[in-house]
């Protein structure tokens, strides 16, 4: 059971204040989506939740706790880009959660210890469908095996906390059906409270159990930089997703392979880079 | 069709890259036949034959004072001088250059530091260096060290910095500490830029041995370029120029085929 709760968070540069009188619940296992145009802090507020920046005034609690001021292991991040090791094969990257977990000072394992953690590593990568890569490096994989890569990576250390980054903004629209479903399926598997900044409505409404929208509500053209973005939308996903049950919405199990209106057209089946999945 | 869309065919593309070495080698032969002409006496462009005998008495004949082969003898000592050097700028540059890159307090420390002495000319200290360090090893190898490490150091912060961010982030909320980030998240990712580093740096650094050797040596390559340049003997300069060029030519080449060998991931991740 994991809550995130914001108390009255600003975040101010300077002069110029990004976020303003932030106050938001979310209850556990839920599956936040924070939409709104560009620049209007939302990546900043993910930054926050990751300790990756502090808020000015106010604070964020999970579980009742302050966060800590630094990253940690209670909270997982998946980026747009950057998210897995380049220097590491697939198998080493997820490899290397386990060996910052458990290998100590020097951070790797050995003997046994390595044989197992090398098994629940090979685990957790058929469950994304990467198995079969396991020897490649990042490189050598297209955008969606490498955002698949980078959720084993993350969800192997079992985080209370999922933070997404516009993952899949960068992928091709039936790569992204694809992994939409795999990230549906661990949502529900997992014990996740998630938090996805998105620019995308129809990912957001189509993944979330409730989206938040920000916006900058006054628009001055002198003092601008004087008003920070507020929730303008706090929108409950209605029916009701909720994790570990049935979803109530229509073929949701399935991946979502139509494009959207101003994606590419583009073949069924064609372009997928998911063999595991069931399609 | 624009200039910059012509690609040249596999055997031009050969035929072009052989073209400046042909030339340079039609030149000097020409030069060298006319001198000799005019004058047998001429040492200034000497022909290909004396060459033969003199890289045979040089690297195949023992020296008659001393009964060394005076070309693998300097050869030996030019290259512990640069090698110990080497090694010793990569280990310095390698653990401060990370740290500076990674630790805000280190780069609050000796950022600036490293930024104006990198700047001090070596070959102006050159004398302090020989006064103080005497004329031996030390000195010489300080001076390509001096030479090397200040500009090594700040490439390799400069590297680290350009470590995605996110890299780092994503690092701690695997929970990986400071050190468990330096050791399996940044120096194997700093190791392959350090090898173009140390490629960057060949130069220079047989710039520094050749000017200390010239001043102050008893062997050494730069040490006979300079002793026979009193007798105008090109015909032993220019053979020592063109192994000294071979030799920084082939650690290159080794450099560049080891960064390969040793991190296959590189080229690729370089170029994404």
């Amino acid at each position: 059971m994991t809550t995130i709760s914001i108390r009255n968070v600003w975040k101010e540069y300077d002069e110029r204040v990004v976020l303003e009188r932030i106050n938001l619940e979310i209850e556990s296992r839920a599956f936040v989506a924070l939409v709104g145009p560009s620049g209007c802090g939302k990546t900043t507020f993910l930054r926050m939740l990751l300790s990756e920046e502090s808020p000015t005034r106010g604070e964020i609690l999970i579980d009742g706790k302050p966060i800590a001021g630094e990253p940690t292991a209670e909270r997982g991040v998946v980026f747009q880009r950057y998210s897995v090791f380049p220097h590491l094969t697939v198998l080493g990257n997820v490899l290397l959660a386990l060996e910052f977990e458990k290998g100590g000072c020097f951070a790797r394992l050995f003997g046994t210890a390595r044989r197992k953690a090398i098994e629940e590593a090979r685990a957790m990568l058929d469950c994304v469908g990467l198995g079969g890569n396991e020897k490649k490096y990042p490189a050598q994989l297209s955008g969606g095996m490498q955002q698949r890569l980078a959720l084993a990576q993350t969800l192997i250390r079992k985080p209370k906390v999922l933070l997404l980054d516009e993952p899949f903004g960068a992928l091709d629209p039936g790569i992204r059906g694809d992994i939409h479903a795999l990230m549906r399926r661990l949502w529900n598997e997992e014990e996740l409270t998630v938090v996805m900044v998105t620019h995308d409505l129809s990912e957001a409404f189509g993944l979330a159990t409730r989206v938040i929208a920000f916006e900058r509500p006054r628009l001055d053209p002198v003092d601008g930089d004087r008003y920070g973005a507020v929730i303008k939308d706090d929108i409950e996903v209605w029916p009701r997703r909720i994790a570990g049950q049935p979803s109530p919405h229509r073929d949701e199990t399935k991946s979502i392979t139509a494009p959207g209106r101003d994606d590419p057209a583009q073949d069924q089946g064609q372009a997928r880079d998911d063999l595991a999945l069931p399609a | 069709m624009r200039a910059i869309n012509r690609q040249p065919r596999s055997g031009v593309r050969l035929l072009l890259g052989a073209l400046p070495f042909v030339l340079v080698a039609i030149l000097y032969l020409t030069g060298s036949a006319l001198r000799l002409a005019d004058n047998p006496q001429d040492k200034l462009l000497p022909a290909l034959s004396t060459f033969a005998a003199t890289i045979d008495r040089m690297a195949f004949t023992p020296d008659g004072r001393t009964g060394e082969i005076l070309w693998w003898v300097d050869t030996a000592a030019s290259l512990a001088r640069l090698v110990v050097a080497l090694a010793i700028s990569t280990l310095i540059s390698l653990v401060i250059g990370v740290a500076i890159g990674l630790l805000p307090h280190v780069k609050a420390l000796l950022g600036s530091f490293v930024g104006v002495v990198s700047m001090v000319p070596p070959l102006a200290i050159l004398p302090i260096l020989f006064i103080v360090l005497g004329l031996g090893e030390p000195s010489k190898i300080t001076l390509i060290i001096i030479g090397l490490a200040p500009v090594m150091i700040r490439d390799l912060a400069l590297r680290t910095e350009e470590l995605p961010r996110q890299q780092l982030i994503k690092a701690q909320t695997l929970g990986a500490s400071t050190f468990g980030i330096v050791q399996r998240v940044v120096l194997p990712q700093i190791l392959p830029r350090l090898l173009d580093s140390l490629r960057l740096s060949l130069g220079p650094a047989w710039l520094f041995l050749i000017a200390a050797e010239a001043i102050a040596s008893e062997s050494g390559l730069g040490y006979r370029i300079f002793l026979v340049r009193r007798y105008l003997a090109m015909d032993v300069i220019l053979p020592y120029v063109a192994w000294i060029t071979l030799l920084a030519f082939l650690m290159d080449f080794g450099l560049q085929k080891l960064q390969n060998r040793l991190f296959p991931w590189f080229a690729a991740a370089r170029a994404a």
